[in-house]
C-alpha cells in the first residue's frame, strides 16, 4: 500500500534522540530536584498553610483563621523594633565582616614564608561548632569575664558587654563576623590571586599609586567575588539565631531581638506557630526582595557586568 | 482473575494474615510509655526505673522509659515534641506553665483513676499541694515535688568576711532581708560573693518571688487579670533589691555568673533539692535556714512539679495508671527522699530524716515542713512563656545602677497590663 509505504513518520520510535537527551538531562537534576522539593518547596508551602492557621499544640486545635494572623502582623508593636534590631545587625554584620575580609585577604595576598599558617588560622573558626564558638565567647563577655579582667589589666573598666544595649549588639556582631570572616577572606584571597599581574605593571608604568590600583584595578575586578559575599552574608546575617540565643536571648530589652529569633520565640516558645509561620514568610520575601535586588544592581556595581 | 492469580493471591494472604494478626496481638501486648523529665540526676533515674521495674509486677507488658530534657529549654522542648507528632505519654510539669496545661485539655483526667486504685489514699493528699493542678474539682497533674526556696549558708565565708552568720540572727531573733542583706553586703565588700539568687541570672525574674514576697509584693493581682509592678509594696521590694545589687554590692551583677556550691559564695537562695549538690569533698561548713522576715513578717515560696498523662496518646489509659502506681502512698515515700512529697502523712520529721540524710531534724521542721505547709508558690499564669519573656525584656531596664525603678516597673505594666487582661 503506498498511503502506508508514505508515512514512515508514524512508525518514528518514542525514544527519539532529543527525548533520550531529555530524558537523561532531567535523570541527572532528579537528585536535586527531589532535595529541593522535599526539603524547601514542601516546607515552604507548610509554611504558608500553617500562617493561615491558629495552631494551638496543647489544647490539639488547628482552625482556619484566614489573613488573621497576616492582619497581627501588620499591628505588631514589637516588630518595628525586632525589624530595626534585624537591619542594624546585618548592615553591621555586612560592613564589617566584608572590609574586615578584603583587609585579611589583602595583607595575605602574599608570597611570604608561612602565609598558609595564618591564612588557615584566619579561617579556622570557621569550621569550629557555632554553639561551641558562641559559649566560649559568652563566658569571655561576661561582666567578670575574661575580656574585662584584660582591661583591668591595663586600668580599664570595661562595660558590661552583653548586658548594656549598645554593646551587647556591637558583641554579638563581632562574635558572628570572627566566626565567618575566614569564609569571605578565602573567597576574596581566590579573586585577587586571579587578577593578572601585568594590569599592574601596566598600571605603575603609567604612575599609579597603591591606592589607585586598589581602586581602579583591584575592586573592579573582583566585584563579581564582592556581589557574591555580599548576597551571602546579607543572607545569612538574617537568619542568625544561634548566636542571639546563646548570648543575649534577645536583651537587653529587644534590642537585640532579631526576626528569626522572635520568630523562634513567637512558635516554640510562646507556642504561637501559625504566627510564627507568618514572620517566617516575611522573613522569607525580605530575603527574597534583598536578594533579588542585589542581582539587578550587579549590572552598576560588577564589572564583567558591563 | 485467573485461577493461578487467585491461587497466588491466597498463598499470600494465607502467609500475610497470620503475622499482621500476631502483630496486631504482640502491638497490643507491650506498651511503651514514655516520660519527659528536666532531670539527668543518676540517683533520681535509678529511682524512677526502681519504680517502673516495680509497676512491672502488675503489668508485665509496659516499659517506662525517662527521656531527661535541658531544665532551661523544657517546656520548649516539650511542646516542640507535641507539635512534631511525637509526644511522650507523661511529662513533668513546671509550677509556671501549669496552667497552660491543666486548662489546655491536654492532660488526661486523674483524680477518678487514683481514687479508684487500691490503697491510693488521696485524701491524704495536701489540698494546699493540689489547688494549682486542679480545674473543676479534677486532678490533671500530681504534685510530686513540693520544694520551699530557703537559703544555703557557707558559714565559713561569712566568718572571715566578720559578718554575722545566719544563724546568730536567728538565734538573736534578728533574722530578716535588712540584717541578711547586710551580712551579704559585708562578704561582698570582702571580695566574695555575698548572696546568689540562684537560676535567676536576671531573666528568671520569678525566682525573685522568693524575697518580693517577704514585703507582701506580687506581680499580678490574684485572678491573674490586673499587673501590680506598680503597687507600693513591689516598689519596696525592688528597691531593696536594686540596692542590695548595685550599691551594697551584697549580690552580683548582671552578667555575673556565680555558683554557690563552689564554696566561694556566702549564701544562696535556692529550693533544699539542691542539698545534692553539696561538695563531698573539702566540704566547708554548711546551714540550711528558712528565708529571713521581711516587712510583712515570716512567709515562706515554694516551687512546685507536678507530673501528668497527655490524653491523646493511644496509652493514655495505662499512663494513668502508672502515675497511680508512682504516687501511691509506698512510692510516694521512695520519691521523699529528693522531693518534698505532697503527702500529710510524709510531711513529718521522722519521716523526712530518714529520707534526707544531709539534714538536720531542726532544718527539717523549720524549712521543709514550715515552708510547705505556710508556702506561697512561685507566681504562674496562662500563656506564661510569653508573660515572662515580655516582662523580662522590660525589667532589663532596671539592671542598671542609675535605673528610675518606679518607671521601670510602670513600663513593665504597660507591656504586660494587655496580656494579662486578655
Amino acid at each position: 500500500m503506498t498511503i502506508a509505504a508514505g508515512t514512515p513518520r508514524r512508525k518514528r520510535p518514542f525514544w527519539t534522540i532529543e527525548r533520550r537527551d531529555a530524558a537523561a538531562g532531567y535523570l541527572f537534576i532528579a537528585p536535586q530536584l527531589i532535595g529541593i522539593v522535599t526539603f524547601v518547596l514542601f516546607p515552604l508551602g507548610l509554611v504558608f498553610y500553617y500562617s493561615l492557621h491558629e495552631w494551638n499544640v496543647l489544647a490539639n486545635t488547628f482552625n482556619f483563621v484566614g489573613a488573621a494572623n497576616y492582619q497581627m502582623l501588620l499591628a505588631d508593636k514589637a516588630l518595628p523594633q525586632v525589624l530595626l534590631s534585624s537591619a542594624i545587625f546585618s548592615a553591621g554584620l555586612v560592613i564589617l565582616n566584608m572590609s574586615l575580609a578584603l583587609l585579611l585577604a589583602v595583607l595575605l595576598d602574599q608570597k611570604l614564608k608561612g602565609i598558609t599558617v595564618f591564612r588557615t588560622l584566619f579561617f579556622s573558626p570557621v569550621v569550629v561548632s557555632l554553639v561551641a564558638w558562641t559559649i566560649v565567647w559568652s563566658f569571655l563577655l561576661q561582666n567578670n569575664g575574661g575580656i574585662n579582667g584584660l582591661l583591668q589589666l591595663i586600668g580599664v573598666e570595661g562595660p558590661n558587654w552583653l548586658r548594656t544595649p549598645a554593646t551587647a549588639m556591637i558583641s554579638v556582631v563581632v562574635v558572628q563576623v570572627f566566626k565567618n570572616v575566614g569564609l569571605n577572606m578565602i573567597l576574596f584571597l581566590a579573586a585577587l590571586q586571579g587578577v593578572p599581574k601585568e594590569l599592574y605593571e601596566a598600571a605603575r608604568v603609567d604612575g599609579a599609586g597603591r591606592f589607585k590600583q586598589f581602586r581602579r584595578i583591584t575592586l573592579p575586578l573582583i566585584s563579581p567575588t564582592i556581589l557574591l559575599t555580599s548576597i551571602i552574608t546579607i543572607v545569612g546575617s538574617l537568619q542568625v539565631f544561634a548566636q542571639i540565643a546563646v548570648l543575649t536571648q534577645g536583651g537587653p530589652g529587644m534590642t537585640t531581638t532579631v526576626l528569626v529569633y522572635y520568630l523562634y520565640q513567637q512558635a516554640f516558645q510562646f507556642h504561637f506557630f501559625g504566627y510564627g509561620s507568618t514572620l517566617s514568610i516575611l522573613l522569607f520575601v525580605i530575603v527574597a526582595l534583598l536578594t533579588f535586588v542585589q542581582w539587578q544592581m550587579r549590572k552598576r556595581i560588577v564589572f564583567y557586568e558591563n | 482473575m485467573k485461577i493461578t492469580q487467585l491461587k497466588a493471591s491466597a498463598a499470600i494472604a494465607g502467609i500475610l494474615l497470620p503475622l499482621a494478626w500476631s502483630g496486631t496481638v504482640w502491638a497490643q501486648d507491650a506498651v511503651n510509655l514514655r516520660m519527659t523529665i528536666w532531670s539527668a540526676n543518676e540517683a533520681h533515674l535509678a529511682m524512677f526505673n526502681e519504680i517502673a521495674e516495680g509497676f512491672k509486677a502488675t503489668h508485665p507488658n509496659v516499659t517506662v522509659s525517662f527521656e531527661p530534657l535541658p531544665f532551661d529549654s523544657y517546656t520548649t522542648t516539650l511542646t516542640t515534641q507535641i507539635a512534631g507528632g511525637n509526644p511522650p505519654d507523661l511529662a513533668w510539669i513546671l509550677e509556671t506553665t501549669a496552667a497552660d496545661f491543666v486548662n489546655s485539655g491536654a492532660l488526661a483526667p486523674l483524680t477518678d483513676a487514683f481514687k479508684a486504685t487500691e490503697g491510693y489514699d488521696i485524701a491524704d493528699v495536701s489540698e494546699q499541694a493540689t489547688a494549682l493542678w486542679t480545674k473543676d474539682g479534677q486532678l490533671y497533674a500530681y504534685p510530686f515535688s513540693t520544694s520551699p526556696f530557703a537559703i544555703f549558708v557557707n558559714n565559713d565565708v561569712i566568718k572571715a568576711a566578720g559578718a554575722k552568720t545566719p544563724a546568730e540572727l536567728i538565734a538573736e531573733g534578728a533574722w530578716t532581708w535588712d540584717n541578711a542583706f547586710a551580712t551579704a553586703a559585708t562578704v561582698g565588700q570582702s571580695g566574695k560573693t555575698g548572696l546568689v539568687l540562684r537560676d535567676f541570672k536576671y531573666q528568671v525574674w520569678q525566682n525573685m518571688a522568693s524575697i518580693w514576697n517577704g514585703w507582701g509584693a506580687s506581680p499580678w493581682s490574684p485572678d491573674g487579670k490586673t499587673c501590680t509592678f506598680t503597687d507600693p509594696a513591689m516598689i519596696d521590694a525592688m528597691t531593696a533589691i536594686h540596692k542590695a545589687i548595685f550599691v551594697d554590692k551584697a549580690m552580683p551583677g548582671p552578667g555575673e555568673d556565680i555558683d554557690f556550691f563552689a564554696g566561694e559564695t556566702g549564701m544562696t537562695i535556692t529550693q533544699i533539692s539542691r542539698a545534692s549538690l553539696l561538695p563531698k569533698e573539702n566540704p566547708f561548713d554548711w546551714d540550711l535556714v528558712p528565708l529571713p522576715a521581711g516587712p510583712v513578717g515570716n512567709y515562706a515560696v515554694v516551687g512546685q512539679a507536678g507530673v501528668g498523662a497527655f490524653a491523646a496518646s493511644p496509652n493514655a489509659a495505662t499512663a494513668v495508671e502508672f502515675l497511680a502506681y508512682m504516687t501511691n502512698p509506698e512510692n510516694s515515700q521512695k520519691l521523699a527522699q529528693f522531693f518534698p512529697p505532697a503527702r500529710a502523712s510524709l510531711l513529718n520529721a521522722e519521716t523526712l530524716a530518714s529520707t534526707n540524710p544531709l539534714l538536720s531534724a531542726e532544718q527539717i521542721d523549720n524549712v521543709v515542713i514550715d515552708g510547705i505547709s505556710t508556702g506561697t508558690v512561685l507566681p504562674g499564669h496562662t500563656n506564661f512563656a510569653q508573660i515572662q519573656q515580655t516582662v523580662r525584656s522590660s525589667l532589663d531596664s532596671l539592671w542598671v545602677a542609675d535605673a528610675d525603678i518606679p518607671a521601670v516597673l510602670q513600663s513593665v505594666c504597660d507591656s504586660v497590663g494587655p496580656l494579662l487582661a486578655r
